[in-house]
C-alpha cells in the first residue's frame, strides 16, 4: 500500500510543488526499541483537511508531532512547503497547534494566550488588537477577553485554543483529538463550527483522530493508520466503500463479515458464492487464492435486509438484539454459517422493530451486488 | 437507632481526640507565652504578675542582637544559594535520564537521615583545614547542605505538576526557547521556587545542631546565641524571644501564604 502512495506523493512534489503544503517523504521514527513509524509517506494538499485516522498506538500522534517539530526523524524527509524542516526547530516552523488537552496558559488571559504567538513576533499593537478582535470574533469569543482560562467551558477553552492557533495564519493547522473531552452535543456543533472555519480560512489541517465517524464525517482526505504504516489515503467516501485491505474495512465503519466462496476469478473481479447468491467483488485482494477456496466478504450493515418468502438468501439466523436508534434500527442476527457469530443488519423503514422481533427466523439478502472479499485469516 | 447513636458517639469521641492533639500541639507554645509576660526573674509557670521587661531585656542584650543580623545574612544566603543549586538538580532529575540518576536523587536527600551533629562537625574539620573557621562561608555552605533536600523537593513537586506542552504550545506559537523560558515555565514554576526558598531561608534561620560546631563568637547565629543564654541565665527572656520568633515566623508565613495561595490557583488547570 505505501508503494501505491509513493509515485502520487513523488509526482505532486516535482510537478505542482506549490499545491502541496506539508509532505513526508519515506518517514521512519523509533523510540527506543519501539518503531512508531516505518516508511510513512504521505502528501497533504493546500487548504486540505486531512485525518489521520487509527487506534492508539498506530503512530498518528507521532506523525503530527514530526510536523510540529517535537522531534525529528531517524530516516526519511519532511517539507512544509518547499522547505525541508528535518531539523527546523519548532518555534522557527509557522505552524498552530491545538492540543488534546488545549494547553492554554493558565497565568494569561484569554486576550493574552491568543495575543501570544503575535506578541512573540513582534507585530505593533494595533495590529494585535485588530487581530484577536478578529478571531474573537470568528470564534464567538467576545465578551471574554479578561477571563482566565479555568474561568471557561470546555467548548469556551476549545475555542481560545483554536483562536490561539489560528490567529498567527499558519502555514498549518494541527489538529490533536480536540474533540476527545467534550460531551457528545457540543462535540458535534463544535465539529461543525471548526469545519465551517477551516473552510472559510482554507487553511492546511491535519487532523488526528481515534474516533472513524469523526474521520468520516469532517475530512476531506482519510489517511488510515496502523502499526505505524499508513494502510490506505482517500476520500472520506472511497474509504467507506473501497477499503483495500481488511485492516481498513473493519476499523472504518461497521462492518459484517460473512464466509464465502471463491466461484470464479480474471483480473479485475472475481464472483463469489455466499450461501445462494452471488456477488462480484474487486479481485486485487484476493490474487493468488484458488478456486472455491473460502474468502471472507465484508458487507455494510445497510447492505444487508431480510429475505421476502422464497428468495435466495445468503445466510440465516436469528434475531437475537434489536437496538432502536431513532432514525433507523440495528438489528443483530445470529448465524450459524458465519465466522462472526453475530450480524448486524441496520434497517431505515419506521416498522422494522415491530416487524421483525427478536426470535424470528429470519434469511438474509443483500442490497448490493457488489461488495468487497478478503482471504481468511 | 442503635446505628445514629454509635455514629454521635463515634463523632463526640472524634472531636475530643483532635482537640486533644490540637492542644498537646499548642501546649508548650501557650506555657512559654504565658512564662515570657512574667515578672519575676524565673521562669516559672503559672506568672504571678504580668510585666513586659523581659521583651526590652531580650531585644537589648547584644548576643541576641548580633544572632538575629547574622541569622539576616546566612538565611537568605543559604536558601538563595540551594534554590539555584536545587532548582538545576530538579530540573536534571525531573527531564532527563542518566546513569546514576538514583544515586544522585539519594546522595542530595542524604542530609535528612545524616544528624546534623554529624554534617556540623565534618564542616567544622574541614573549615579548620582551609582556615575558615568562624567566617559565615563555613555557616553558609553547612547550611545549604542541610536545607538542600528541601528545596530540592519543592521544586521537583513543582516541575511535576508542570504541565509540558505548555511550553511545546509556546513553541508552536513562535516562541524561542528562552522566551518560552521568561514567559510560560518561569511564571508558573514561581510559586513553588519561592515558597521552596522561604522554607529553606526559615529552616536555616532555626537551625541549631549544625551550626552549634559551624559558628564562632562572631557569627553565632540566633538559636546558638540563645543556648548559650540559658547555660548561664534562667529568666524569662528566653521565653520573651521564642515569643517575637514565633509571632515574626507567622507574619511572615501568613504574607506568604497570601501569595502562595494565588500559586494554588494557578496550578489548578495542571490537575485536570
Amino acid at each position: 500500500m505505501i508503494a501505491d502512495l509513493e509515485p502520487q506523493a513523488e509526482n505532486t512534489t516535482a510537478e505542482n510543488g506549490e499545491t502541496i503544503t506539508v509532505c513526508f517523504e519515506h518517514v521512519s521514527k523509533r523510540f527506543n526499541a519501539v518503531v512508531a513509524l516505518s516508511d510513512v509517506s504521505l502528501a497533504i494538499r493546500r487548504g486540505e483537511f486531512m485525518t489521520l485516522l487509527g487506534p492508539s498506538g498506530c503512530g498518528k500522534t507521532t506523525l503530527l508531532n514530526l510536523v510540529a517539530g517535537f522531534f525529528s526523524p531517524d530516516d526519511g524527509r519532511i517539507l512544509i512547503g518547499r522547505q525541508l524542516v528535518n531539523d527546523l526547530p519548532t518555534y522557527k516552523r509557522e505552524i498552530g497547534m491545538m492540543f488534546q488537552n488545549y494547553a492554554l496558559f493558565p497565568h494569561m488571559t484569554v486576550m493574552s494566550n491568543i495575543a501570544y504567538g503575535l506578541k512573540t513576533r513582534h507585530l505593533p499593537t494595533r495590529e494585535i488588537a485588530r487581530r484577536v478582535a478578529d478571531v474573537l470574533a470568528l470564534v464567538k469569543l467576545v465578551g471574554l477577553e479578561d477571563r482566565k482560562p479555568r474561568q471557561l467551558s470546555g467548548g469556551q477553552q476549545q475555542r481560545v485554543a483554536l483562536a490561539r492557533a489560528l490567529v498567527i495564519n499558519p502555514k498549518v493547522l494541527l489538529l490533536d483529538e480536540p474533540f476527545s473531552a467534550l460531551d457528545k452535543h457540543l462535540r458535534a456543533s463544535m465539529q461543525m463550527e471548526l469545519r465551517d472555519i477551516q473552510r472559510k480560512l482554507g487553511v492546511t489541517t491535519i487532523f488526528v483522530t481515534h474516533d472513524q465517524s469523526e474521520a468520516l464525517s469532517l475530512s476531506d482526505r482519510i489517511a488510515v493508520m496502523s502499526e505505524g504504516c499508513i494502510r490506505q489515503v482517500g476520500r472520506p467516501d472511497d474509504i467507506y466503500t473501497n477499503p483495500c485491505e481488511r485492516f481498513v474495512a473493519s476499523f472504518v465503519g461497521d462492518a459484517n463479515v460473512l464466509r464465502g466462496r471463491l466461484v470464479s476469478m480474471n483480473r479485475t473481479q472475481a464472483t463469489v458464492a455466499l450461501g445462494a447468491v452471488q456477488i462480484l467483488v474487486q479481485s486485487e485482494p484476493l490474487l493468488g487464492i484458488a478456486i472455491s477456496a473460502p474468502v471472507d466478504v465484508f458487507i455494510r450493515p445497510e447492505q444487508l435486509r431480510f429475505t421476502e418468502a422464497n428468495e435466495p438468501c445468503a445466510s440465516k439466523g436469528t434475531i437475537v438484539s434489536q437496538v432502536y436508534q431513532g432514525g433507523h434500527v440495528d438489528l443483530y442476527v445470529e448465524c450459524k454459517d458465519s465466522p462472526r457469530s453475530r450480524l448486524l443488519v441496520r434497517l431505515s423503514e419506521p416498522r422494522a422493530s415491530i416487524c421483525w422481533a427478536i426470535g424470528a427466523q429470519v434469511g438474509i439478502a443483500l442490497n448490493t451486488n457488489e461488495a468487497i472479499a478478503f482471504p481468511i485469516v | 437507632m442503635p446505628r445514629s447513636r454509635m455514629q454521635r458517639l463515634l463523632g463526640i469521641g472524634g472531636t475530643l481526640i483532635v482537640l486533644a492533639i490540637l492542644s498537646f500541639l499548642l501546649l508548650p507554645v501557650l506555657v512559654v507565652t504565658m512564662a515570657a509576660f512574667n515578672d519575676k526573674a524565673l521562669l516559672s509557670f503559672p506568672p504571678q504578675s504580668l510585666s513586659l521587661r523581659w521583651f526590652i531585656n531580650a531585644v537589648a542584650y547584644q548576643d541576641f542582637r548580633t544572632g538575629f543580623q547574622n541569622g539576616l545574612v546566612v538565611a537568605p544566603w543559604s536558601a538563595s544559594i540551594a534554590l539555584v543549586v536545587g532548582a538545576a538538580f530538579a530540573l536534571a532529575i525531573d527531564r532527563y535520564r542518566f546513569r546514576f540518576k538514583r544515586l544522585l536523587e539519594g546522595a542530595l536527600i542524604s542530609p535528612l537521615f545524616v544528624p546534623h551533629f554529624t554534617v556540623g562537625l565534618g564542616f567544622l574539620m574541614l573549615a579548620v583545614q582551609v582556615t575558615l573557621v568562624n567566617t559565615y562561608v563555613v555557616v553558609i555552605v553547612c547550611h545549604v547542605v542541610l536545607v538542600l533536600p528541601f528545596v530540592l523537593r519543592s521544586v521537583y513537586v513543582s516541575l511535576r505538576n508542570f504541565d509540558r506542552r505548555l511550553e511545546l504550545a509556546a513553541a508552536s506559537l513562535g516562541a524561542p526557547p528562552q522566551r518560552v523560558l521568561i514567559t510560560v515555565t518561569l511564571p508558573l514554576l514561581l510559586p513553588g521556587l519561592v515558597s521552596g526558598w522561604l522554607f529553606a531561608a526559615i529552616l536555616s534561620f532555626n537551625e541549631f545542631t549544625a551550626s552549634l560546631f559551624v559558628t564562632g563568637q562572631r557569627t553565632q547565629t540566633l538559636p546558638v546565641a540563645m543556648y548559650n543564654y540559658v547555660r548561664e541565665y534562667a529568666d524569662p527572656s528566653m521565653a520573651a524571644l521564642s515569643v517575637m520568633y514565633i509571632v515574626g515566623i507567622a507574619i511572615l508565613l501568613t504574607i506568604a501564604n497570601a501569595f502562595l495561595g494565588l500559586g494554588k490557583v494557578l496550578n489548578v488547570e495542571h490537575d485536570r
